[in-house]
């Protein structure tokens, strides 16, 4: 889209062929939004930038001298451009040398990154560009809703809509067939229709010859998932189960989608394994009009997971702890590689460790809401308050710099120039509409003021947005998300790049995997995973399942779009959508006030008699703070892989608010 | 300290999955050692989709349990012949002993034949359908155009006769009671079935009469015969008992055992077919799982007060064209005094669908040809949910959300009802942007945002356009 002013006008592009919802056309808002923070503030009082970055550098390296490199810890985000992501990653590992490093994408993608990088040794969200789907007969939708989170979208799924999802969504409405499991039993869901792909003579046995390994372990988890009994596990029928493998098997182009309702869970990466080894054995990824890809959540999902803002990350999506990773790294940056901290903490695992004797007793955050974001918040809120240095840049107030002692006021979307990795892997070069409101700094410029005053030398922290991207293109050279072909100049041009783009003569590669899979034999994985079902089940004492998700009026934490009338008047409040005889059994009717309660917390909401819903499961919004913040009901069981929270399902109660 | 000495006999469905769980939970055997003995010659494999590989959609190769890495850890082609209680050891087919601290019996149950003049599994073209060898047997004698009887009109007969029937056999199910499945299904859903299948090509002689075999010709009947150049005898199946009888251990129709999985010899317990429990019938996979992962907790000390209390009985056919589910109680007449008995009989279109409901609970169900139904009410039967109030919903598995009701023009749509999603735009907004002189479906766009995100309201809007053009 363009600006005039503060004025939006949608701009013909192919992800969103010129649509925009409602938070698009009212993204102008937040620009002229009195809210906006403008002056640095220190315990809650406007002061100088010098003041304030003096305080904090100087609290750094006290904490930092008292408890070690890392006292020091930074949560950063998924909407961060390209270029702040790898400059806080950079920041972290050479200015405050700390290992201590995560963000809150781990609370989004990283369950369908692990599962990509283990069947197909790379992780872009789509290895195709989306506009590859508008000639698909059969699209497989599993946890997404993007009728309501990506509605432009929508304009891509053209016929032949599958959609799994617990409720039913704006999005499966519209679908030809829509699969209602169970909360947390996805896995056992593609095991049944992997088996019946198998025992319908469906699978591609060519390609699972010549293009994978590792079907024979795989195949014998899933004959133990005959569709009937499947059937009694996620509620899904067997007849249903066969439809889908038929319908995918039949068509000529067809693609399995995943989204966060499958990936949030403390078994998210085996349950993308699962799903992508359904799209395996129909022979999808590779195949031209066919594939497997998981939907971004967040503006820079893709690019902010590449660049090393990630724990166990260096630029280019490298691993930290591959010594030739933090060699050739560490050169780029001109610093000893030994000096280089090794992997730290997981996004909710660095919450939680805060304040305690072995945590963090300092953290910066960049982009980032957990107050209201995070799984199990009010204990994330208490961690938050037990540290001796809280850091917050952000453009606009919200419930964690409500908790910080210094605020660091930075310039928003429209405001800055920069490079964002849109879900299919496509480089985007983002223009300056707005000068900043004057005492507004750019997080780089934030981060050079930083490094300076920590002793670090200011060329190291470049404030000029394409210097920081031809460095962060040096240092994913030969990497897996290779940039060092990109540079602004051909951004300008309007070229499409989809990474890698490993020279500047280098087209891009919109299409991966055609020839070959990114592991050494170029043949993509199997990975046998089998169902253990949600971390925590209903029982006598809280006997719902709950799950959680968004909106369409609002993004993320709320913190930007609760700021915006128009989208306040669409969506007001939190509220829980219940069957209605569930409510009446718990003496509520649509719009009494309720009390939805977990063994972590409780939280109140307005209920919305739904009959569609299932009666034994409650949908809340994730958006509203406070005492309407569904995460302090979440459960923050991690999976062992990817660490992702099971954000999706927990065990609830519900009441009459106001009842003891 | 020393691992303990499990011994377990039999390597089907329930003593796999044992051995499975006992190395989930302790995969250096430190805690335990284990002896898995199986009888038959391959690694075990998975008894339930035998019907498939009678039916021709699975390879025998395809229904292992087990990667070939289970060669050395089971010994195959060996049983236990002798339990010696005292001394605590078993005797083995090759004379060879060996001491346990734990005995598990995992052996599994036999088919039954029943006494009809010439017919035993040695007679010529009699079959049992219990094993993958016994698969092979049936898959070579199979062959297309042949007349088949199937003897035993339950859950394994008609899955055998669908499969036949499908590889172009002459299929009749020969049954002695008066409906099929007669323990599952009652009187009016038997003859649904009967009908379902008769449709695909399958005989069905019901409260017959078998007075003897004859191979070459087949079943002799009170009223004839039934040709059959095999049959396939699917007449029940029979706890395999032997051992423990002989080992003095507590047998009544299987081996009695507790909430802990003990027989009457407290270091001796016994799972899956072989084993009776209160909270279960036999011959259930589902059961047997539940069994051996209990009992590789309390084995293993992993978890020592875990218990097996039983698992809810839900039948699911697996034969192609035919869906049926049955659980519970389901023989409750619709006159029922004590209970909500709701029934839907559509034998012409194959359908049947009834529904016991007691204290708001599922008690039980019999579903043919309703598939969204089954899989509601089983779960709900699971789960022990309440019975959502509106019954029929349940009962027909396809409830249309109230909300959800289309309205018949632009006239008679609410004027609250969402018309643009993407952009919160309600009739109203449109009829008010409209009547301030928004008046073609592009100015309405600009005027409201409607149709400018995904786009798929424009029909809506243009309806609603084109309804205001005509009305003012």
């Amino acid at each position: 889209m363009t600006l005039d002013g503060a004025q939006v006008t949608p701009r013909e592009f192919p992800t969103n062929r010129g649509g925009l919802c409602q938070k698009g056309w009212t993204s102008g808002a937040l620009l002229t939004n009195p809210m906006r923070l403008t002056k640095p503030l220190l315990h809650g009082n406007p002061v100088s930038w010098d003041t304030a970055l003096d305080f904090v550098a100087e609290r750094i390296q006290g904490i930092q001298e008292e408890h070690g490199r890392d006292g020091m810890a930074v949560f950063g985000g998924g909407g961060l451009t390209n270029e702040k992501a790898y400059a806080l990653g950079k920041f972290a590992r050479v200015a405050l040398r700390t290992s201590q490093i995560d963000y809150n994408g781990r609370f989004c993608m990283s369950s369908a990154a692990a599962a990509g990088n283990k069947a197909f040794g790379v992780d872009r969200g789509m290895p195709f560009p989306v506009t590859d789907l508008d000639d698909a007969d059969v699209i497989l939708l599993v946890g997404a809703n993007p009728a309501e989170t990506m509605p432009p979208f929508m304009q891509h799924v053209k016929s032949g809509l599958i959609v799994v999802d617990p409720r039913r969504t704006a999005t499966a409405e519209r679908a030809m067939l829509h699969l209602k499991p169970a909360p947390g039993t996805d896995l056992a869901l593609a095991l049944g229709i992997l088996h019946s792909v198998f025992s319908e003579g469906y699978a591609e046995h060519s390609y699972i010859e010549h293009r994978t390994q590792g079907f024979a372990d795989a195949w014998r988890i899933a004959a133990k998932w005959w569709p009937e009994r499947v059937e009694r596990v996620t509620g899904v029928s067997a007849t249903d189960q066969r439809a889908v493998a038929r319908m995918l098997a039949k068509a000529k182009n067809a693609y399995i989608l995943t989204a966060r309702g499958t990936e949030q869970h403390a078994s998210g990466t085996d349950t993308v394994s699962a799903w992508i080894n359904l799209a395996l054995a129909l022979g999808l990824p590779g195949r031209p009009g066919s594939g497997y890809g998981c939907l971004t959540g967040q503006g820079n999902g893709q690019g902010g997971r590449e660049h090393g803002q990630k724990a166990d990350q260096l630029p280019g999506y490298r691993r930290i702890d591959d010594p030739q990773a933090r060699e050739y790294v560490a050169g780029v940056w001109g610093v000893d590689p030994d000096s280089l901290p090794g992997p730290g903490r997981s996004a909710y695992e660095l919450l939680d460790a805060l304040g305690r004797p072995d945590g963090p007793k300092g953290l910066l955050v960049f982009g980032s809401n957990p107050v209201v974001s995070a799984p199990r918040a009010r204990h994330v809120t208490d961690r938050l308050k037990a540290l001796d240095l809280l850091v917050v840049a952000d453009f606009v107030p919200n419930e964690t710099t409500a908790l910080a002692d210094v605020v660091l006021p930075v310039t928003q979307w429209a405001e800055e120039e920069g490079t964002l990795t849109n879900l299919e892997g496509r480089v985007l070069h983002r223009r300056p509409a707005l000068l900043p409101p004057p005492e507004v700094r750019s997080d780089l410029e934030v981060l050079q003021e930083l490094a300076t005053r920590l002793g670090t030398p200011a060329k190291a922290f470049p404030t000029i947005p394409e210097e920081v991207f031809d460095e962060l293109a040096r240092a994913s050279r030969g990497g897996i998300a290779d940039y060092s072909g990109i540079t602004y100049a051909r951004l300008r041009d309007g070229e499409a790049l989809h990474w890698p783009v490993p020279s500047t003569q280098h087209p891009g590669t919109p299409r991966l995997f055609t020839e070959a899979f990114a592991h050494p034999d170029g043949r993509a994985r199997f990975v046998p995973v089998d169902h253990k079902g949600p971390a925590e089940a209903p029982d006598e004492d809280f006997p719902l399942y709950a799950t959680t998700g968004r909106v369409l009026a609002h993004y993320q934490s709320g913190a930007q779009t609760r700021r915006i009338d128009e989208l306040v008047k669409a969506a007001p409040e939190s509220y829980v959508e219940v069957h209605p005889d569930t409510a009446e059994r718990a003496g509520l009717t649509e719009g009494d006030m309720a009390k939805v309660e977990s063994r972590r917390g409780e939280v109140q909401a307005r209920v919305r008699c739904v009959s569609s819903m299932r009666p034994d499961t409650v949908f809340l919004p994730f958006h509203f703070p406070g005492a309407n913040s569904a995460n302090r009901l979440t459960n923050p069981a991690l999976d062992p892989v990817s660490r992702m929270p099971e954000f999706k399902v927990c065990a609830v109660r519900l009441a009459p608010w106001g009842d003891s | 300290m020393s691992p303990r000495q499990i011994v377990v006999a039999g390597y089907g469905m329930a003593g796999a999955r044992f051995a499975e769980e006992i190395l989930r939970r302790d995969p250096e055997g430190e805690r335990v050692s284990l002896t898995i003995l199986g009888e038959e010659q391959h690694l075990a494999y998975n008894r339930v989709l035998l019907s498939g590989v009678v039916a021709g959609t699975m390879k025998p190769e395809n229904v292992t349990l087990h990667g070939q890495e289970w060669h050395k850890k089971v010994r195959l082609g060996v049983s236990v012949t002798e339990i010696d209680r005292d001394a605590r050891k078993v005797t083995l087919t090759d004379g060879s002993t060996i001491g346990y601290d734990a005995l598990v019996l995992a052996t599994g149950s036999r088919a039954w034949i029943p006494p009809v003049e010439g017919l035993s599994p040695e007679a010529p073209g009699v079959h049992t359908f219990r094993t993958l060898d016994d698969c092979a047997g049936i898959l070579a004698a199979a062959r297309p155009g042949a007349p088949v009887a199937v003897l035993g009109g339950g859950l394994l007969g008609i899955e055998a006769a669908r499969g036949l029937v499908g590889r172009g056999c002459q299929v009749t199910v020969v049954h002695p009671v008066s409906h099929l499945m007669e323990r599952q299904l009652d009187l009016a859903a038997g003859r649904v079935l009967a009908n379902q299948l008769s449709t695909l090509g399958v005989e069905v002689k019901l409260d017959a009469k078998v007075n003897g075999y004859v191979p070459g010709d087949g079943l002799k009947l009170d009223d004839g015969l039934v040709p059959a150049d095999m049959v396939v005898v699917t007449a029940g199946v029979k706890a395999e008992t032997e051992l423990a009888v002989r080992a003095g251990i507590e047998v009544d129709r299987g081996i009695v055992i507790d909430d802990c999985l003990r027989t009457s010899d407290p270091r001796v317990h016994a799972i899956g077919d072989c084993a009776q429990h209160p909270g279960t019938v036999a011959g259930l996979v589902q059961s047997a799982w539940e069994q051996a992962e209990v009992l590789a907790d309390l084995l293993t000390g992993k978890d020592v007060s875990k218990r097996y209390r039983g698992t809810p009985v839900v039948t699911r056919l697996k034969a192609r064209d035919v869906d049926l589910a049955a659980l519970g109680d389901v023989h409750t007449g619709t006159d029922a005094d004590d209970a909500e008995v709701l029934c839907l009989n559509d034998p012409t279109r194959g359908r049947y669908a009834k529904l016991v409901i007691r204290q708001d609970r599922v008690a039980g169900a019999i579903l043919i040809g309703a598939p969204d139904a089954a899989a509601t009410i089983t779960q709900l039967y699971d789960s022990r949910v309440p019975v959502p109030s509106d019954r029929l919903a349940v009962l027909l598995g396809r409830a249309l959300p109230s909300e959800a009701t289309p309205a018949g023009s632009p006239a008679e749509l609410p004027a609250n009802a969402l018309v643009c999603r993407c952009n919160s735009v309600t009739k109203a907004q449109l009829v008010t942007a409209w009547r301030t002189g928004a008046t073609s479906v592009t100015e309405l766009a600009s005027a409201t945002r409607a149709t400018t995100g995904c786009g798929s309201c424009r029909d809506a809007v243009c309806g609603i356009a084109e309804w205001l053009s005509t009305t003012t």
